[in-house]
This record gives C-alpha cells, sequence and structure tokens, in this order.
C-alpha cells in the first residue's frame, strides 16, 4: 500500500471550534442543510462575493513557522544608539514567559467585569503608581497608545482647560497656538501636527524653548508648551532654566507639557517638580521589545485639577459589597463611548499588556534596581565621553542622561557613519555636522569599546573602559539630581527574588477570567483564538529587537511582511491599497477620515464637513469626526435597527454642499447585514460624500463579502478582533486602514522613513511608520495558515454559532434584530430589558450572576441599554456554546422564580452575584437560598470553578472618593 | 423630606427646576434638577457648575451631572446671572440624590428677564409633562 506524505493536520479544523458533526447538528437545529443556506439568508444577494479571495494557499502551523524563520533571516540585529524615545532592553525571562508569552495575561479583554479582572486592575494600578510617583504629577492613567499619540493628547486636552483657552470664553479649541520644542522627537512633533491640523491649532516649533516669548503671539490664545527632558539630542537643561518656562507659561495663562523618560526620572527632578502641568513619554525600555516600533505603552500624567479631563483608561480604587478593596474603571463618563461627539479623546482602550510588562519590570526591580540600572547607562554614557575626549572628538553636551551629541566637519560625520556602518552599528544623524549616540540596558563596555573604534579613524585604542570607568563621574548636572523617593509602596520592594515574583504574576493572573477559562463572548469585540503558532515568532528577537527607525536595508523581512499583509487585507477588503500605520481602531477612524478630508481638499471641496452617523454608532465614531474636524449629524435608525432610508436621505439633502462622510458599520452594530446597504452608500455618493466603514464587525465579511463591495470608500480592520492579534487584557491592537485607489495617494505617512502616501499623505497618525510591527506577524501568520477557504469556513461558522445561540435562547430573551431573511449576523442582542419590571433584575445582575457561572459576560447596553449582544466567534466549539446557553438559561429560570414570588426581589441570588468564595464560607449565611445554588448551580461548574476573587463592585463609591494608585498595604486582602 | 414634586417650584422639560424669590427690587431664583431627573441619573457621583458672576441666556447649557454610566448637561431654564453656587456640591454630589430641592441646589441667578417665568410649568403641569413621556 502506497504511503500518503503530505500533512493531514490543517490549522483552520483546529482554529474552528465546531467540527463537521458539530456543524452539522447546529444548522440541523436552525433547520438549514448548509452552510451556504445560511449564507443565502444572512447576507444580502448583490454585495455576495462571487468566488474565492486571491490569498496564498494555506500552510500548517509547522510550514508557517518555518516560513517566518526565513522571512526572519532577511532582518538584520544591528546595534542601535538612534535613541528618538525608543531603547533596546532587557525583559525579565520570568516576565517574558509568564506575562508577554502567557494566555493568561494576553487573552483578556478590558477590564469591563472588575469582578474578574483584578489581577491585571492591581497591574494597571501599579503602573499608575509607578508613573505617578515618577513623573512628580498626581495622576496617570492606565496608558496610552505611544509618545507621539500621548503628547496630541495632551495638547487637546489643554485646549480645554488651559486657562489661555478658558479666556476666549469658548471652549472651542479653534484658532489657538501650541508651542512645540524643536528639542522633541521628529515624529512626535509630526503626530501633534496632524492632530492639531484639524483642529484649528497652530503648532508653532521653536528652537529655543527657554528663549520663548509669550508677549510675542497676542493674536492667539497660547495653550501651552510641549518640551522634550531630556531632548532629543540628549540635552538636559537646568533646573532654574525649566523653572523659569513653566513660570512664564503659567504666567501667560498656558500650560508645559514635558515629554519624559522614565529611566531618567529615577535619577534626574521628575517633571512634577520643575512645574510643569503634564508629563508624557513611553515605558517602552521598561522592559518591553523594541519590536520594531511596537506594541509599547506610553503614559500620561496631570495634576489632579485636570483627571476629569485625562484621556484614557484610568482605574481607581473602590469596595466590593462586602467592604473589601476592590479595583475598577473609574470615571468611565469621560470616555468616547458615553461623551460621544462631546468627546476630547476618541480613544477606546489602553496599552494593558505591555502597561502590565512596564509595571512588572518596576516591580521586579525595584527603586533601588532601577537606579542602578539608570546609573550604568549614565556611567556607560560617561566613560564613552570621556573615551570620546580622549579622541579628540567634541560633544556639544557636558551633561545628558543616556544621549550624547558628537560634533564635527560634514566629512567627519560621512567618516564616523561610515566606520559605524562598517561594524554594524546604528548612528543617528542629527544634521550635517552632528550626530547622537543613545546608550541603554542593553548597551556593554564592549559596544562603548566599539564606539570607540568608529570616532578612532583607524588608530588604535590606548585606554580601556575599566581604566576610564575609575576616573569617570556620571554625566548628571547637581542641579537636576532628585532627591526625592519613589517607589516606596512594599509591592515594589518584596518581589525580587524570581520565586516571590513568579507567584506574585500568578496570583494575580488567577484573578481574571481569560480565554483559558472560558468564552468571552463580548459582542463587537470577536474574542476568537489567539492560536500559539501565531504568537511565537512575535518574541524572537529577529523580530522584536529591531528599532523603528533602522533603515530598511536593515529589516528586509519585515519590508517583505508588510507588502505581503497590505495585499492579503486590500483583498479581503477589495480595495487598492493599505496602510499598516494606524496603532488602534480609532486611530484608524481618525485617520481614514483625514484621508477623506485630504482627498476632498486635493479636489478643492475642503469645505465639507458635515459627517452622518447612523444612532447605532460606536462612540467613538462621533468622537473620531470631531478630531478630524467634522460636524457630526445623527441619522436615525427605523424600527429593524437599520439606517433609516428616508432620514439619511433627507439629511445627505440638506447638507448637499457640506457633506464629506458618512461613517457606517456593516453588518451593523445591531448585529444584522442590512440590505439596503448599498442603497445607503449610493445616496452618500450622489451627494458628493464619502463612505467611511467601521470595520469592527469584519469578521462577518471575510470571504462572503467586502467593504468594497458594499460601496464603501475606505474602512480600518481591527487586526485584533478579526485576525487574532489577542486583546490583552485591553490593547494593544491594530487598526490598519485600506482605501480605493482614488485614496491611496493620502495614506498616512511618516517624517522618518518613507511610508504611505508619502509627500501627498496625511503626515503621521502615530510615533512609528508600521505602527505596532511586531504584531502585525499575528495576523499574517493567521491568514496563512487559514488560507481563502479556512477564512470563508471560519467567517461562515462566526455566523452559525451566532445563529445557533439566537435559537437556543429565543424563547428565554427576546432576540432584538433580525436581519430581512430572519437571521442574525456574527453577533445577536438579546433584550433583558422587560426583566426590570417584571422581577427587579437588571442586565447588570445577570452579568455579574454570569460570573458565578464561570462566563464573562456579553457586552452589556450596547448598542442598546438594558441589553446583552453576545458574540462567540467560530473559535468556540459546540459545547462551550451549549455551556454559556445552559447558563443564560438557568439564569432565566433563577428570574421567573423571583416573578413567580418563590425567590424574593431583593437578596436573591442574582442581586448578591457574584459570589465568592469567603462569602460562601461566612458562617452566616443570611439568603434565602442554599450556598450550593449560589456556588454551583450547573453541574458543569462544579468540574471547573473559576472564583470571582472580589464581590460586587461599589461604582458610585469608586467614582465619588477617587483613588488612583496604590492604597495603603492595610487595605490589601 | 420634601415632596416629590414640591408645588412652590417651576419646572422645565429638561427636568430643572426655580424657586423664585424677591431681594428688594431683584428677582433670584435658585436651580436645581427634579427627582424625576434624579432618579433616571441614578447616584450622582459628579456636579460640574460654572462660576459666580458669570451670565447664562435660558436653555443655554450651564454645567453637567454625572453617574457612573451617564452624563447629563444641565440647561438653565431662565436667563440671568449666577449669584451663587452650591459649592459644597463638589465634594458632596450625593446630596443630589438624598435632597434635590433642598441641600442638592446648584446654582442662583438674578434674573434678566422675568417674562420667561410665563414658559415654565408649574408642578401639576410638570407632573402631566412626565405621565405624558411615559405613555
Amino acid at each position: 500500500m502506497a504511503v500518503d506524505l503530505e500533512s493531514k493536520d490543517r490549522f483552520a479544523a483546529r482554529h474552528i471550534g465546531p467540527d463537521e458533526a458539530d456543524v452539522a447538528e447546529m444548522l440541523a437545529a436552525l433547520g438549514l442543510p448548509s452552510l451556504e443556506a445560511l449564507v443565502a439568508e444572512t447576507v444580502p444577494a448583490d454585495i455576495r462575493l462571487r468566488g474565492a479571495l486571491a490569498l496564498p494557499a494555506a500552510v500548517t502551523e509547522a510550514e508557517v513557522l518555518a516560513e517566518l524563520r526565513a522571512l526572519a533571516q532577511k532582518n538584520q540585529i544591528w546595534k542601535s544608539y538612534l535613541g528618538l524615545g525608543y531603547s533596546d532592553c532587557v525583559t525579565p525571562p520570568v516576565i517574558l514567559r509568564n506575562i508577554l508569552e502567557n494566555p493568561g495575561w494576553y487573552t483578556q479583554y478590558t477590564p469591563y467585569q472588575a469582578e474578574i479582572s483584578q489581577g491585571r486592575l492591581e497591574a494597571l494600578l501599579n503602573y499608575q503608581t509607578m508613573v505617578t510617583e515618577l513623573a512628580g504629577l498626581p495622576v496617570a492613567n492606565a496608558s496610552l497608545l505611544d509618545e507621539g499619540t500621548a503628547a496630541a493628547e495632551a495638547m487637546h486636552m489643554l485646549a480645554g482647560v488651559a486657562p489661555a483657552a478658558q479666556r476666549q470664553g469658548d471652549a472651542e479649541t479653534r484658532d489657538a497656538v501650541f508651542v512645540v520644542s524643536a528639542g522633541c522627537h521628529p515624529q512626535t512633533i509630526e503626530v501633534v501636527r496632524t492632530r492639531a491640523k484639524p483642529l484649528g491649532i497652530e503648532v508653532s516649533v521653536v528652537a529655543d524653548v527657554g528663549a520663548f516669548d509669550f508677549a510675542s503671539r497676542p493674536d492667539k490664545p497660547i495653550l501651552g508648551v510641549l518640551a522634550q527632558y531630556p531632548a532629543t539630542d540628549g540635552a538636559l537643561g537646568t533646573a532654574a532654566g525649566w523653572r523659569a518656562l513653566c513660570d512664564k507659561a503659567h504666567a501667560a495663562g498656558a500650560l508645559v507639557v514635558m515629554a519624559t523618560d522614565l529611566l531618567a526620572l529615577t535619577v534626574l527632578t521628575p517633571p512634577g517638580e520643575l512645574g510643569a502641568d503634564v508629563a508624557v513619554g513611553s515605558a517602552q525600555r521598561f522592559g518591553v521589545p523594541l519590536g520594531y516600533g511596537g506594541p509599547h505603552a506610553a503614559f500620561f500624567a496631570t495634576k489632579e485639577e485636570w483627571v476629569r479631563k485625562l484621556p484614557g483608561r484610568l482605574i481607581g480604587v473602590s469596595q466590593d459589597a462586602h467592604g473589601q478593596m476592590a479595583l475598577r474603571m473609574a470615571l468611565q463618563t469621560r470616555e468616547q463611548h458615553i461623551r460621544r461627539e462631546k468627546a476630547t479623546s476618541n480613544i477606546c482602550t489602553a496599552q494593558v499588556l505591555l502597561a502590565v510588562v512596564a509595571s512588572m519590570y518596576a516591580v521586579w526591580h525595584g527603586p533601588r534596581g532601577l537606579r542602578a540600572i539608570a546609573e550604568r547607562v549614565g556611567g556607560l554614557g560617561a566613560v564613552l565621553a570621556r573615551g570620546l575626549e580622549r579622541l579628540g572628538v567634541k560633544l556639544r553636551h557636558g551633561q545628558f542622561f543616556d544621549t550624547l551629541r558628537v560634533e564635527g566637519s560634514a566629512s567627519d560625520v560621512e567618516a564616523w557613519l561610515a566606520a559605524a556602518q562598517e561594524r554594524r552599528i546604528n548612528l543617528r544623524r542629527l544634521d550635517a555636522q552632528s550626530l547622537t549616540i543613545a546608550l541603554d540596558e542593553a548597551t556593554t563596555a564592549e559596544d562603548v569599546r566599539a564606539l570607540w573604534e568608529v570616532f578612532s579613524g583607524g588608530k588604535t585604542i590606548q585606554f580601556s573602559t575599566s581604566e576610564l570607568a575609575a576616573e569617570a563621574r556620571l554625566p548628571w548636572s547637581a542641579d537636576l539630581l532628585r532627591g526625592s523617593p519613589y517607589l516606596e509602596h512594599p509591592v515594589f520592594n518584596s518581589h525580587h527574588s524570581e520565586t516571590e515574583m513568579l507567584r506574585y504574576m500568578r496570583r494575580l493572573e488567577a484573578r481574571d477570567l481569560s480565554l483559558t477559562h472560558a468564552m468571552i463572548p463580548l459582542g463587537s469585540c470577536t474574542m476568537k483564538l489567539n492560536a500559539t503558532a501565531e504568537m511565537l515568532p512575535i518574541t524572537w528577537p529577529e523580530w522584536n529587537r529591531l528599532h523603528p527607525f533602522a533603515p530598511t536595508s536593515q529589516t528586509a523581512g519585515y519590508q517583505a511582511l508588510f507588502k505581503q499583509l497590505e495585499a492579503m487585507l486590500s483583498e479581503i477588503t477589495g480595495f487598492a491599497a493599505t496602510s499598516l500605520q494606524p496603532n488602534a481602531g480609532s486611530q484608524g477612524e481618525y485617520a481614514g477620515l483625514l484621508v477623506i478630508r485630504a482627498f476632498q481638499e486635493s479636489r478643492g471641496q475642503g469645505h465639507r464637513d458635515v459627517c452622518l452617523i447612523p444612532s447605532s454608532a460606536h462612540g467613538t465614531n462621533p468622537a473620531s469626526a470631531v478630531m478630524a474636524g467634522y460636524r457630526v449629524v445623527v441619522v436615525a435608525c427605523d424600527d429593524g435597527g437599520n439606517v433609516d432610508l428616508a432620514d439619511l436621505e433627507a439629511k445627505a439633502r440638506e447638507h448637499h454642499d457640506r457633506l464629506a462622510a458618512l461613517m457606517v458599520t456593516y453588518p451593523s452594530t445591531h448585529g444584522v447585514f442590512e440590505p439596503a446597504i448599498k442603497r445607503v452608500t449610493s445616496i452618500v455618493h450622489e451627494h458628493g460624500g464619502q463612505v467611511y466603514m467601521d470595520g469592527a464587525n469584519m469578521n462577518a465579511q471575510v470571504g462572503l463579502t467586502r467593504p468594497a463591495d458594499i460601496g464603501a470608500d475606505v474602512c480600518h480592520i481591527n487586526l485584533h478582533k478579526t485576525f487574532c492579534i489577542p486583546h490583552g487584557g485591553g490593547g494593544p491592537g491594530m487598526g490598519p486602514i485600506s482605501v480605493a485607489k482614488h485614496l491611496a495617494p493620502f495614506l498616512p505617512s511618516h517624517p522618518l522613513v518613507p511610508t504611505g502616501g508619502g509627500p501627498t499623505g496625511i503626515g503621521a497618525v502615530s510615533a512609528a511608520p508600521w505602527g505596532s510591527a511586531s504584531i502585525l506577524l499575528i495576523s499574517w501568520t493567521y491568514i496563512r495558515m487559514m488560507g481563502a477557504a479556512g477564512l470563508k469556513r471560519a467567517t461562515e461558522v462566526a455566523i452559525l454559532s451566532a445563529n445557533y445561540i439566537a435559537s437556543r435562547l429565543k424563547e428565554h430573551y427576546p432576540v432584538v434584530y433580525r436581519g430581512a431573511g430572519g437571521r442574525v449576523a456574527h453577533e445577536c442582542i438579546v433584550d433583558t430589558r422587560h426583566l426590570k419590571k417584571l422581577a427587579g433584575v437588571e442586565v447588570d445582575d445577570i452579568a455579574k450572576r454570569l460570573m458565578d457561572y464561570g462566563f464573562h459576560a456579553p457586552t452589556m447596553s450596547f448598542p442598546i441599554p438594558g441589553t446583552l449582544m453576545i458574540e462567540p466567534t467560530e473559535s468556540e466549539p459546540k459545547a462551550e456554546l451549549d455551556r454559556f446557553c445552559e447558563a443564560m438559561i438557568a439564569i432565566r429560570a433563577e428570574i421567573a422564580d423571583i416573578e413567580r414570588g418563590a425567590a424574593p426581589r431583593e437578596g436573591n441570588v442574582l442581586k448578591n452575584a457574584p459570589h465568592t468564595a469567603a462569602a460562601l464560607l461566612a458562617a452566616e449565611w443570611p439568603h434565602p437560598y442554599a450556598r450550593e445554588k449560589a456556588a454551583f448551580p450547573l453541574p458543569y461548574v462544579r468540574a471547573s470553578k473559576f472564583w470571582p476573587p472580589v464581590g460586587r463592585l461599589n461604582n458610585v463609591l469608586g467614582d465619588r472618593k477617587l483613588f488612583c494608585t496604590c492604597p495603603p498595604v492595610s487595605e490589601y486582602a | 423630606m420634601s415632596a416629590t414634586y414640591p408645588d412652590d417650584l417651576l419646572y422645565t422639560k429638561d427636568h430643572e427646576w426655580a424657586r423664585l424669590e424677591s431681594k428688594g427690587e431683584q428677582k433670584l431664583a435658585t436651580i436645581g434638577i427634579s427627582r424625576f431627573a434624579v432618579d433616571q441619573l441614578g447616584d450622582v457621583t459628579q456636579v460640574e457648575l460654572p462660576k459666580e458672576g458669570e451670565s447664562l441666556k435660558q436653555a443655554e447649557v450651564f454645567g453637567s451631572v454625572e453617574s457612573v454610566k451617564a452624563v447629563s448637561d444641565l440647561f438653565a431654564p431662565l436667563s440671568g446671572k449666577i449669584v451663587k453656587v452650591n459649592s459644597p456640591l463638589a465634594d458632596s454630589p450625593e446630596y443630589v440624590n438624598e435632597d434635590p430641592y433642598d441641600e442638592g441646589w446648584m446654582i442662583q441667578i438674578a434674573l434678566a428677564n422675568p417674562d420667561e417665568l410665563k414658559q415654565l410649568m408649574d408642578a401639576e403641569a410638570y407632573q402631566a409633562f412626565l405621565r405624558e413621556q411615559a405613555e
């Protein structure tokens, strides 16, 4: 008998939960003969994709990893001393394996359900504490996307709070000036510029910010100043100089933002003590790999008085129902999902996974360890400087933290750069006559020697590092040395042995429900499998130790991968071009709208400024539209949850001359394929507008239809939803945009690396040219392993699973919306609003009770208050779907007990949920139901119980008595 | 404990109330939000109010009130200049829940245009309006 040498192991079958038999059973439950029949009832015929996507053939896990290894060989890891806010560092192995490479930490979503998110909430509270203490400012958020966007957010916040802006009488930001020091990193300046333009803020870049005359602009209010400390060329300035700048600014009603470096702040006076109002920067060098640009966590700290204007997530301390300390996201009313077009930021999420890594780096090293790292980096810099002086090389700044600015003639600089190149060393050319060398935690004495050789002109070096170390002094000006203590909290002083550290991280991990425990059926979030094969390459050094501004000739592997991924995403969306720069879905929206704006300007239509948004839209849409300089006009939805065509037509006509764009989610946020979508998009086109498609629900489209086929001009793709980048507990994500041909010339560009639309592009929206480059590998790997057929099957099964759930639950909870064929798309909304009247039960009670059953609640109260939106994804096996449905049905029976009077309306098993082990074991048990029923309501729960670590959160207390840093140890349980 | 909708107040469709008094020549109105608004919001966590001395036009937004899940604008029921602000609400927003008509008052204004009073509803008309809305 002949043997078959072909591998039978297909990744698609591993990724998709239900197997052939399950699919057959689920179809039977729906009374359907085939997946094709389901799709025919679900997706409107006029937008169906005929034929298969043109994608490379599927490969196995082993094959894709071999391919990635080969591609990785094309990336060259040179020693990079480029600085610019990115530093090589050492990720402590215990953190690398147990957090960065651990699905228990990377598969959760944003901690909306605080009771089962206490682990990462504690890590984030540590992060906030670390940032506030190092920056010397009392409040900090739970991280932002990157340093550039953090600086842009600071500018936007100032527009709302700066006294000079307030004096204008109107909170409007038009016609104000934001002064930016030329000492800032160039990509930061560019991201700020991109953001300022549509807001009408003038960015004035000045060479010497200390000498800036605030009286020089009587024409416009000056919001504030952005300065880099230490500066991009290494300059430190003086304490007196910084204080004078802050005083001058404050006297003029302006505020001061300092972009800074956490490691430097372990030894230098923090911005808060110098008088700054806001500190921003990147926490990357605290153990987060370079990743050719990301993902990293940025930070944002400010004064207490502006805490309600702070962008991004904020973690706060509160109590649970038993009076125990418990953590939660505080002040959510600041955010876009509540404020919509009134929001001052469109930020949805944080960079939780990376903020957790950075905070754990501080926990691991503690204040003394961090200072020792800073002193070593400074010491290497001092030794390098001394050697360079001996070689007759001139340094611009006698005092610096880690970055030396070397000066010479143009031909010297050329020669040094050539010598560096020969030794596979990247230096940053600042201008014709200077370059910089930025040292970091990974620099060694050997490296310093190699650097001397670059500058020795071929002569033998006559001195050694140890010899110079003996005579060198730390290169920090005495007036700037930090006197104040930091990180004195026990959490930063107790986990310095690996045993302690490992257990601390495991203890926190055990408090979070992740995909390693159960499905997380969050509607609109697509919590699908993040396969291990997709995750492996991101921590290979050839992918994650590259500096984002290393010459592209050293990153050929990445360049090839970007090209392929762009082509794949363009094919999947039906568009002509793709930009991988936007770092999050919200940033994709903002970038896409700016692209539309630039296109219209190029055709003399720059006055178009009305953005139509259906009332059902995610709150980010209106917030992004406002950031792009648009006026939001809301379009009504009809009773079926679809865009009201008559209202759309009326509003498009009314704003005919000003119509810029429509933002539409497809399938809709109501979880249905709107049959009239082509009519919707053509109405907008008839009135001169462009169509922006929000790609949040792309998981229902891949292989069945395409954004281009519904008539969109641009869309973003949440790679962290449809294309398997894990949610990281609340970030990172990636939101590339794909555009039709006429929009391609306007795609985001970058000041340091040619990309996107280049000179006609909208500028940079994120600090790195390809956003969080290293996690693009995940999506590429997924697409390579699935192939066109696998992707299509995934979409079909995602739709099947949602319809299966809708069908199982419909007798217990009404399904709010269905499409024309009676089917939902990849998610369904079930109604719980009537239960309040019937039994006093609210949607929160059901969400909390689900925790007792071992499940994370579906999306609560979006898009309709008082409902649950369930998205199972294709990855959940039928058995898990059944368990979830059984839990929902059992909860409905518990509610029925209340309706019948068999259980009280208060103090029942729902109102007291979730039940902690401590509450169940208390001597007193005053409740009218058995402990057994509380803890083990169904047989499967007994087999693997997830214990909620705290009881129901007291949200009101947390927002009334805001506390956002580590509380005293006595508070910890 | 005051009545759900006290008879001595005037109300707006945005659920603000106004209590009138005269101080010499000046007509003053104290302003807050109704029990209905408070019940809709749930536990109030933050009240943002303007400064004394600012002038308001009728129907203009003068501040906001927040609960854990929602934020609502406050609309001036009448035009006038703000003479007093209930600053303790900054630290004790719960007063709005506990006592919306007394300790939970928000601002007091000196009326600029007493004619506007005609546009407000008395307690009976306001309750009729609420019933109509509920249908």
